[in-house]
């Protein structure tokens, strides 16, 4: 049982603010701990970066879900971009080939309460993340 | 674009960070204090993080560059201010921000430089121990 869904897109720098900023506004509304807010935004700043510079852009999806027990928020992005070739390697932590840190995929996984990627060489990458409320 | 102000306070640069910043205005800001420390010859930068609601692992990585440059620009760099949320988040996120001086607020990151020629603006009373009064004042 899910609420409607908000999208974005991710095509430029600027989109990567909207998306922190609509994810505080639902991560608020599902009344997440500051705490889990701060990491749900942050874990969304990483991804959705992660969609502009290696996925070439692409969209944000962001839902409040609910279980039988709680309630929280479910972000996907998509991309259609070049994939990952060696999954295991991309999530290593300080593994990069963008010259970055290279903490945005591993570190926003442990920010999470689920994290699920889906990625093909050629044909993009989909990562789906929910944090529930406590 | 939008950018974030360079202010210089007595012999500091002051930076306090208002808006949720996009990368560019993060790199601009990285440039624009590097030519404010040449310009101005100062030997210590504080950096008020206290409006951010989060810091990702760019805006860690320009902080922590920024501190670096600094350091060859022979000033110092303070970043004062973070929010309890954002230090746990930084942590678990995996960046521990090495090589960055932190304190809990602008008049404690003030005290850590160590200006001397400051001690007017921190409303000291006492002139036997001006340093010694600005760290513990509330």
């Amino acid at each position: 049982m899910n609420d409607e869904s908000q999208r974005l897109p991710v095509d430029t720098d600027r989109d990567v603010v909207r998306v922190r900023q609509l994810v505080r506004t639902v991560a608020v509304a599902v009344k997440l701990s500051l705490v889990d807010q701060t990491k749900i935004v942050t874990a969304a700043s990483e991804l959705a970066r992660n969609t502009l510079v290696y996925g070439g852009g692409g969209e944000v999806e962001v839902t409040r879900v609910h279980n039988e027990r709680r309630a929280g928020i479910r972000i996907v992005f998509a991309d259609q971009g070049p994939g990952i070739v060696d999954l295991d390697l991309a999530l290593t932590d300080g593994y990069t080939t963008g010259g970055g840190l290279g903490l945005g995929l591993s570190g926003a996984r442990r920010l999470v309460d689920e994290f699920d990627i889906d990625t093909e060489a050629g044909k993009g990458t989909t990562i789906t993340i929910v944090k529930w409320c406590r | 674009m939008e950018r974030v102000p360079v202010l210089k306070i007595g012999d500091i640069l002051l930076v306090s960070i208002q808006i949720d910043m996009e990368d560019q205005v993060a790199l601009q800001l990285q440039e624009d204090l590097a030519d404010k420390i040449v310009a101005t010859g100062t030997h210590g930068v504080i950096i008020d993080i206290s409006a951010l609601d989060i810091v990702d692992s760019f805006v860690g990585r320009t902080l922590a560059t920024i501190a670096s440059v600094s350091r060859v620009l022979d000033a110092e760099t303070v970043v004062v201010g973070m929010r309890p949320a954002v230090a746990i988040t930084l942590v678990e996120l995996g960046l521990s921000l090495p090589g960055i001086r932190t304190a809990l607020n602008v008049e404690l990151g003030i005290a850590m430089i160590g200006t001397r020629d400051l001690s007017g603006l921190l409303d000291d009373e006492d002139e036997d121990e001006p340093d010694q009064a600005a760290v513990t004042a509330p």
